[in-house]
C-alpha cells in the first residue's frame, strides 16, 4: 500500500531524514519507534506532504502510484489520514462542519461521536480550549469520517490521562480494523485476513503497545531507520537499554 | 494610503422624490437583490415590521405587530411632542460638523417605539437607501425600547448601481429602557466612492440589554464611525461584535465605545476584521466608572495580502478599583498550519484558506434568539458571498 524508497528530507536546508526505505503492506499496522528529534514526525509530515518538508532523494509510492511531490489534500483525497499530535484549533469552524468536510458527502453515524463521548463537543469549534483526550478523540472522530486506507498516527498517547487512554486505544483499534470480534458473524481469522486499514504510529514512550497490536517495529534513530524487527521485542529491548543501544549500532 | 476628506458640502442634498410602495414587490430585480445582501427582504412575512427610505423619502413603512411603531421621523416629531426630549440627547447636535450638518439638513430618518413589556423574536427590518449619485442622505432615527419589551433590528444601509459617489450621515439614537432588550444587526453595503460617517449612541438603563452587530464587506471608499453605548443602570449589558472586511481602496475607521456607569454594568466588544488590501482602523474604548462592572475587549485582525494595514486601537480605562476590564488583540496572517490541517482533511488550499476566513468571521453573539440567528447568518451569508 505505502512504499518508501530512499527517502531523504530536508528542512529548512538541514538533513533531518536520510536514505529511509520501508513498505507497508494493507491490513498491516507498523510502528516506529524513535527518540524525541530523530525525525518521526518529519517523517509522517513528509509522507502527508507538508511543504516544510523538503524531499531532497527518494520516491514514495501509495497504491502503487507515486505520490513524491502530490499535494496535501490529493493525498487525503487518496486515502491517506493524518491523526496530528498537536493539531491548531480553527475558530468559528464548528465540529459538526469539520466533520461534515472529512465526510466528503458520506453519512456518519452519530453513534460514532456517541461512542467517542463526543456528542457534547459537535458545536464547539475545532479543538478550541479541548483537553489532551479530548483533541485526540476529536482526531479520530474526524479520521473516522474521513475513512483513509492509510492512517498516521503521530505520538497517539501523547497528553492522554490514564482515564481516556482505554478509550483512544479502542478508537485507534477501530480505525485500523483491529477490534476483531468474537461476536462478529465472521470467525476472528478472516476478520483479520480481510483486514485493508494500514497504519503507521510514531511513538517516544511505546505506550501505545498495550492498546494497539502492530505486527513490525522499526526504530529511527539521528535521521536513520536503523532497525526492523517484532514491535514488542524492539520495545522491551528499548525500556530496558533505552535509545543508548541504537548508539551501538548507529558507531 | 492618503485618502481626501470629504466634507457634506462636497455633494448635493437635492434629490427626487420617491413615490409610496404599497408593496415591496414592485422594486426592480436590481434593487431587490441588492436589498438582500444587506438583509432586507421584500418579502415581508417573517419580519414584524419594515421601513424603507429611499434618499430622502419614505417609500415603505409599516408594522404586523401590536404594541410596534414604525413610521419616518418627521411624522413622528408631528405626532408626538414628547419626542422632542428624545431628540439630540443621546448624540450631541453639536458633537461634529457631520452632526451639525444633519442638525441643519435633516430628511427623515426611522422612528421605531415598542411598548411596554411587548416581546418581538421576529426581526424588523429598516433600510437607508441610496439611489441618486452625490447625494448627501442626512438622516435621524429614533428608536425606543420601552420597559421589559424586546426588539430586533435588521437594518441594512446600501447604494443602488446607480451611485458611484455620495456621502451618508445618520444619527442614530436608541434608548433601551429599564429590562428592555434591542438587537440592531446593521449591514453595509455602499458603492465603491462613497463617504459614510453614522453617528449613533445606545442609553441602556437598569437590567436592559443592547446587543449590537455591524457587518461590512465590501468597497467603501472612507467609513468612519465610532458610536458610543452608555450603560446607566444597575446590571445594564452591552455586546458589540463587528465583522469588517477591507478590500483594496477601502478605509474604515470603526470601533465602539461604553460607558460603564452603573454597578454590575457588563460590556463586550468583539471585533474581526480582514483586509484584502484595504485600510482597517479597529477601535473599542472601555470607560468603567463604578466599581463591580466587568468589560472585556477583543480585536482581531487577518491580512490576507501582502499590503494593507490592521490597525488595533484598544483602551481601557478604570476610574475606579474594582472595575473589572481585560482586552486582547492579535493581528497577523493566516497561520500555514491551519490551512495544512483542513488540506490533510482533504480540502484544496483555496477551499482550505476560505473556510478559515469564514471561521474568523463567524461571530456568534450570545444571548440571540435562534431564528435571529438565522436570520442574521443568512444575511452575513449573502454579503459573504459577494466578496468571497
Amino acid at each position: 500500500m505505502l512504499k518508501v524508497d530512499g527517502l531523504t528530507v530536508a528542512v529548512g536546508g538541514k538533513i533531518i531524514l536520510r536514505d529511509i526505505n520501508f513498505e507497508i503492506n494493507a491490513g498491516e499496522t507498523h510502528i516506529l519507534f524513535g527518540p524525541n528529534g530523530s525525525g518521526k514526525s518529519t517523517l509522517l509530515g513528509t509522507l502527508m506532504g507538508f511543504e516544510r518538508f523538503e524531499i531532497v532523494d527518494g520516491h514514495i509510492y501509495f497504491q502503487g502510484e507515486e505520490i513524491t511531490h502530490l499535494p496535501v489534500h490529493e493525498r487525503a483525497q487518496r486515502g491517506i489520514g493524518l491523526m496530528f499530535q498537536r493539531p491548531p484549533t480553527i475558530k468559528g469552524l464548528p465540529m459538526h462542519h469539520m466533520i461534515k468536510i472529512c465526510a466528503r458527502g458520506r453519512k456518519v453515524s452519530e453513534d460514532l461521536t456517541k461512542k467517542l463521548k463526543f456528542d457534547k463537543f459537535m458545536d464547539r469549534d475545532v479543538n478550541y480550549g479541548f483537553s489532551g483526550g479530548e483533541m485526540k478523540r476529536s482526531e479520530i472522530l474526524q479520521l473516522l469520517a474521513q475513512d483513509p486506507d492509510l492512517i498516521l498516527l503521530d505520538e497517539p498517547e501523547s497528553g492522554v490521562d490514564i482515564e481516556n487512554i482505554a478509550l483512544i486505544g479502542d478508537s485507534i483499534n477501530m480505525l485500523l480494523e483491529r477490534n476483531v470480534s468474537p461476536e462478529d458473524v465472521k470467525p476472528m481469522y478472516r476478520q483479520r485476513r480481510e483486514r485493508k486499514k494500514a497504519g503507521l504510529i510514531i511513538t517516544h514512550t511505546g505506550h501505545i503497545l498495550n492498546y494497539v497490536h502492530a505486527d513490525f517495529g522499526h526504530v529511527i534513530f539521528e535521521g536513520r531507520m536503523s532497525c526492523h524487527g517484532n514491535p514488542r521485542e524492539l520495545f522491551d529491548c528499548i525500556q530496558r537499554m533505552g535509545y543508548g543501544e541504537c548508539v551501538r549500532c548507529a558507531i | 494610503m492618503t485618502k481626501r476628506n470629504f466634507k457634506p458640502q462636497d455633494f448635493t442634498t437635492e434629490a427626487p422624490k420617491h413615490a409610496y410602495l404599497k408593496d415591496l414587490g414592485s422594486l426592480d430585480d436590481l434593487d431587490r437583490k441588492r436589498l438582500l445582501q444587506i438583509g432586507v427582504d421584500i418579502n415581508t412575512q417573517d419580519r414584524i415590521g419594515t421601513f424603507l427610505q429611499i434618499d430622502h423619502s419614505v417609500v415603505h413603512s409599516g408594522s404586523q405587530q401590536k404594541g410596534l411603531e414604525v413610521m419616518g421621523t418627521a411624522k413622528a416629531l408631528e405626532k408626538y411632542d414628547w419626542l422632542q426630549n428624545y431628540l439630540w440627547r443621546a448624540v450631541p447636535r453639536d458633537l461634529d460638523e457631520y452632526t451639525k450638518y444633519v442638525a441643519a439638513h435633516v430628511q427623515q430618518g426611522y422612528f421605531i417605539r415598542v411598548m411596554p413589556g411587548v416581546k418581538a423574536t421576529y426581526p424588523l427590518q429598516a433600510c437607508l437607501y441610496l439611489d441618486k449619485d452625490g447625494l448627501a442622505q442626512c438622516i435621524h432615527n429614533i428608536v425606543i425600547v420601552e420597559e421589559g419589551a424586546e426588539l430586533n433590528i435588521i437594518n441594512g444601509c446600501a447604494t443602488s448601481h446607480k451611485v458611484h459617489t455620495g456621502m451618508h450621515l445618520g444619527i442614530s439614537e436608541f434608548y433601551v429602557k429599564k429590562n428592555a432588550k434591542l438587537t440592531f444587526t446593521m449591514i453595509h453595503n455602499w458603492a465603491e466612492e462613497m463617504q459614510v460617517r453614522p453617528r449613533s449612541a445606545t442609553v441602556v438603563e437598569e437590567g436592559g440589554v443592547f446587543l449590537s452587530n455591524f457587518v461590512c464587506m465590501h468597497q467603501v471608499d472612507m467609513l468612519q464611525m465610532f458610536p458610543v453605548i452608555t450603560l446607566n443602570g444597575n446590571g445594564a449589558v452591552a455586546r458589540s461584535h463587528s465583522v469588517l472586511v477591507a478590500p483594496p481602496n477601502t478605509h474604515m475607521d470603526t470601533g465602539t465605545r461604553v460607558f460603564l456607569r452603573a454597578p454590575q454594568a457588563k460590556a463586550e466588544i468583539i471585533s474581526r476584521a480582514v483586509t484584502t488590501g484595504g485600510e482597517v482602523i479597529s477601535r473599542g474604548h472601555l470607560i468603567g466608572t463604578e466599581a463591580q462592572v466587568k468589560a472585556h475587549l477583543e480585536c482581531h485582525g487577518l491580512l490576507l495580502s501582502p499590503r494593507g494595514l490592521i490597525h488595533a486601537v484598544p483602551e481601557l480605562e478604570a476610574h475606579v478599583a474594582g472595575a473589572e476590564m481585560s482586552h486582547e488583540a492579535a493581528v497577523g496572517k493566516i497561520a500555514p498550519e491551519e490551512i495544512e490541517y483542513l488540506m490533510a482533511r482533504g480540502l484544496d488550499e483555496e477551499t482550505a484558506t476560505s473556510t478559515i476566513v469564514r471561521g474568523f468571521l463567524n461571530v456568534r453573539i450570545e444571548g440571540l434568539p435562534q431564528e435571529l440567528q438565522q436570520e442574521i447568518d443568512k444575511a452575513i451569508e449573502a454579503s459573504q458571498e459577494s466578496f468571497m
